[in-house]
């Protein structure tokens, strides 16, 4: 069985390169991506929680967690993206660092 | 009864209702002139039926409801009149004299271009007065207080072009409002202590609640209503405000700064007179202040030059007189002079007006002389008036400054006697010499035009009001206590006949050694000539004491000390608007970088404490 410890730094590495793209990446559409590669590392841990768990009774609560934030992923990426394609008909374009408009 | 209420509610609303329709029409001169003399007559004819009604009764009482006004918890306000022997004869001198005025007025002010805004602030102005003096409770009253202090202010300043007639419209304003503040606070303190406003509630209610007499709460209140009373009638230190109110049309100086509305002091303290019986103190401040200013008016207007400014300190003088008496418990003598000198004050500043009118707005008396035969019927109402004022026998001046002074003698004031029959003597002196002045001697300017005819009749019609006016004083007879004569010692009895005649031939003798209108050489001299020409400087001192600091202050205090406070406030949010307003720079990626670093902070600082404990 594979230690907790590697799961646990995959999860982490995951997490950092998804901070990263989204501090990092100017467009749009690859926040999102990031932003997903991040609730992706966290589902992992509940994963690795639920499987390393001692008791039994506790052992699905992980994977009804993960089931949780799959949907609420999938529903935010569909908003997501449609807002995304709206902007980008109207800007051509998706750098946020043009996309400034909001703040006045 | 009720037949007798609905007249007597006509009697303020004829005016007030006039007024109304002036102000918001558009009628040519003769239909003003109908409206606006019609209603005063009106109100004239019901206020002498009235006086014909109650002819032989003494203590009736008719009132007038004429509405709600302020009802909260325990406090009942209405608009209701109330009728006694005081207020109807307080009514029929408004109204017959404001009437008689109003047809002067026609004549007088034909010319004008503002002859329609001029009637109608007249009439407001009798509407207010007749609510004055017709209200029953005291709120009522300052309401109509409040009403003649406006439309004395608008019509001192009725020629609003010329920047003078603002200024002492402004000063008449001011000086009066100074006392109506401490009337205004009179009527709260007797609210809280008395729990009513009704006059006559009021009267009762003092008796019980102040029954112990020297009581410094009565003195308070009552002391707090004279400060109003002093201002309206402008008595010492209040005073200087009515001679620089004759900026004013003449018939308006005849009307409001003679006849009626510096009376109403007068009446406030005769309305009141059981509430002032409990506080003696203030009784005898009244009768100080009287005295004061008494002498003092009749001592300014000895020197003045000015035709107008001698009537007005003549009033001011006069109307010392009634407080004097007030101040001794003779209230209905006071009321009686107050009588007697509406007709006789309105007549002279009437004739005043004619001659004024006659002679090109010549004011100065210096300028004048020998009109006795140019303008033989203003003349003949002037010797008229002026014998009225200088109190010769049988005219109506005579009957009522006599029963003044009888009276001071019979309540045991001697020294004030004295003071009076000073007064009288210089009131004597000053009224010859401006009618020496003005109508004796070399003829310096003759008149261009005689006044209308309306004028004249009206002059008539007060000659001789003013000559017999004091013969049968209606309604005041039952106000008089029964006199006994039998007080006064020959010398108190002759005196005051006798010295106005000494005070003419020594007016006589000075005019006819030219000694009026020299110029004085002696410096001593001439000092208290100019000091008694600036009505004993009292503008002066005023100047000195509370508008001079008050402009240093002003001054000291240009940029607003308490203002900065506020100032900083402003800045200090400003400031950090703009510090804060610059996180939000519309960059994404700033935003999502300080999340992660707050993120990464608190989980450090969570961590950190973790490990500590």
């Amino acid at each position: 069985m594979i230690p907790l410890s590697w799961i646990f730094f995959l999860s982490l590495s995951l997490f950092t390169i998804g901070i990263f793209g989204v501090l990092a990446r100017r467009n749009l559409l690859f926040i999102l991506i990031s932003l997903e590669l991040m609730l992706n590392a966290v589902v992992l841990l509940f994963i690795a929680g639920s499987r390393y768990h001692p008791t039994s009774i506790a052992n699905s609560d992980g994977q009804i967690m993960y089931i949780l934030i799959l949907t609420l992923a999938a529903s935010e990426i569909a908003i997501g993206l449609s807002l995304v394609i709206h902007m980008y008909r109207q800007h051509h374009h998706l750098d946020i660092d043009k996309l400034n408009q909001l703040r006045d | 009864m009720t037949y007798y209420a609905s007249l007597l509610s006509l009697i303020p609303l004829l005016p007030l209702f006039s007024a109304l329709i002036l102000l918001f029409s558009k009628p040519n001169k003769l239909t003003t002139a109908l409206l606006a003399v019609g209603s005063i007559s009106g109100a004239a004819c019901i206020s002498l039926f009235l006086n014909f009604v109650f002819w032989q009764q003494t203590d009736f009482v008719l009132t007038s409801n004429l509405g709600n006004w302020i009802k909260i918890a325990q406090l009942h306000i209405n608009f209701s009149l109330y009728l006694d022997a005081l207020s109807l004869v307080m009514i029929t001198i408004i109204t017959g004299v404001g009437a008689l005025i109003h047809l002067y007025s026609i004549g007088f002010m034909y010319q004008d271009k503002d002859f329609k805004r001029y009637f109608t602030y007249l009439n407001l102005f009798v509407s207010a007065m007749l609510f004055l003096v017709l209200a029953d409770n005291l709120l009522l009253l300052y309401l109509g207080w409040e009403g003649v202090g406006l439309c004395s202010y608008l019509l001192i300043g009725f020629w609003y072009q010329d920047r003078d007639n603002n200024l002492a419209a402004n000063k008449a304003f001011l000086m009066t409002r100074i006392g109506d503040t401490a009337m205004a606070l009179g009527l709260f303190l007797l609210f809280i202590e008395l729990g009513t406003l009704n006059i006559q509630d009021l009267q009762v209610q003092a008796l019980s609640v102040w029954s112990s007499s020297n009581n410094n709460m009565a003195n308070l209140c009552c002391l707090l209503l004279l400060g109003g009373a002093l201002g309206k009638s402008a008595q010492f230190p209040l005073q200087n405000w009515l001679p620089d109110a004759m900026a004013g049309p003449t018939p308006v100086s005849a009307l409001i700064h003679a006849a009626t509305m510096v009376t109403a002091g007068i009446y406030l303290i005769a309305r009141n007179s059981q509430l002032f019986q409990m506080a003696p103190d203030v009784m005898y401040l009244i009768a100080f202040i009287g005295t004061i200013t008494l002498l003092l008016g009749a001592s300014a207007a000895m020197v003045q030059s000015d035709l107008k400014r001698i009537l007005a300190y003549s009033t001011i003088s006069q109307l010392g007189y009634m407080f004097l008496a007030l101040g001794v418990g003779a209230g209905a003598s006071a009321v009686f002079h107050l009588m007697t000198h509406a007709f006789f004050k309105a007549l002279l500043f009437l004739s005043a007006g004619a001659l004024i009118y006659s002679l090109h707005h010549e004011h100065n008396i210096f300028k004048m002389g020998g009109l006795l035969k140019k303008l033989p019927i203003v003349a003949t109402s002037f010797a008229i008036g002026c014998a009225a004022l200088a109190s010769l026998p049988f005219t109506s001046g005579f009957f009522s400054k006599e029963l003044i002074l009888e009276q001071l003698i019979d309540s045991g004031h001697t020294n004030f006697w004295w003071a009076a029959v000073l007064g009288a003597f210089i009131t004597a002196f000053y009224s010859a010499r401006l009618f020496f002045v003005v109508f004796l001697g070399d003829s310096k300017q003759s008149p261009d035009k005689q006044p209308e005819k309306i004028m004249s009749l009206v002059l008539l019609l007060l000659c001789f009001f003013s000559l017999f006016g004091g013969i049968q004083p209606s309604g005041i007879q039952t106000l008089m206590p029964k006199l006994n004569a039998s007080g006064l010692t020959t010398l108190q009895h002759w005196l005051p006949i006798v010295l106005p005649f000494i005070a003419i031939s020594l007016a006589w003798w000075m005019f006819k050694t030219n000694l009026f209108g020299k110029t004085i050489t002696v410096p001593a001299l001439q000092y208290f000539h100019q000091l008694l020409k600036s009505g004993w400087a009292f503008d002066r001192i005023y100047q000195v004491i509370f508008v001079s600091p008050f402009k240093f202050l002003c001054q000291l205090n240009k940029s607003d000390i308490i203002d900065l406070h506020y100032r900083a406030l402003e800045k200090i949010s400003k400031l950090l608007h703009k510090k804060f307003s610059q996180f939000q720079n519309g960059k994404l990626r700033c935003y999502n970088a300080s999340l992660i670093i707050f993120c990464v902070l608190a989980f450090a600082w969570f961590i950190k404490g973790a490990l500590m404990s």
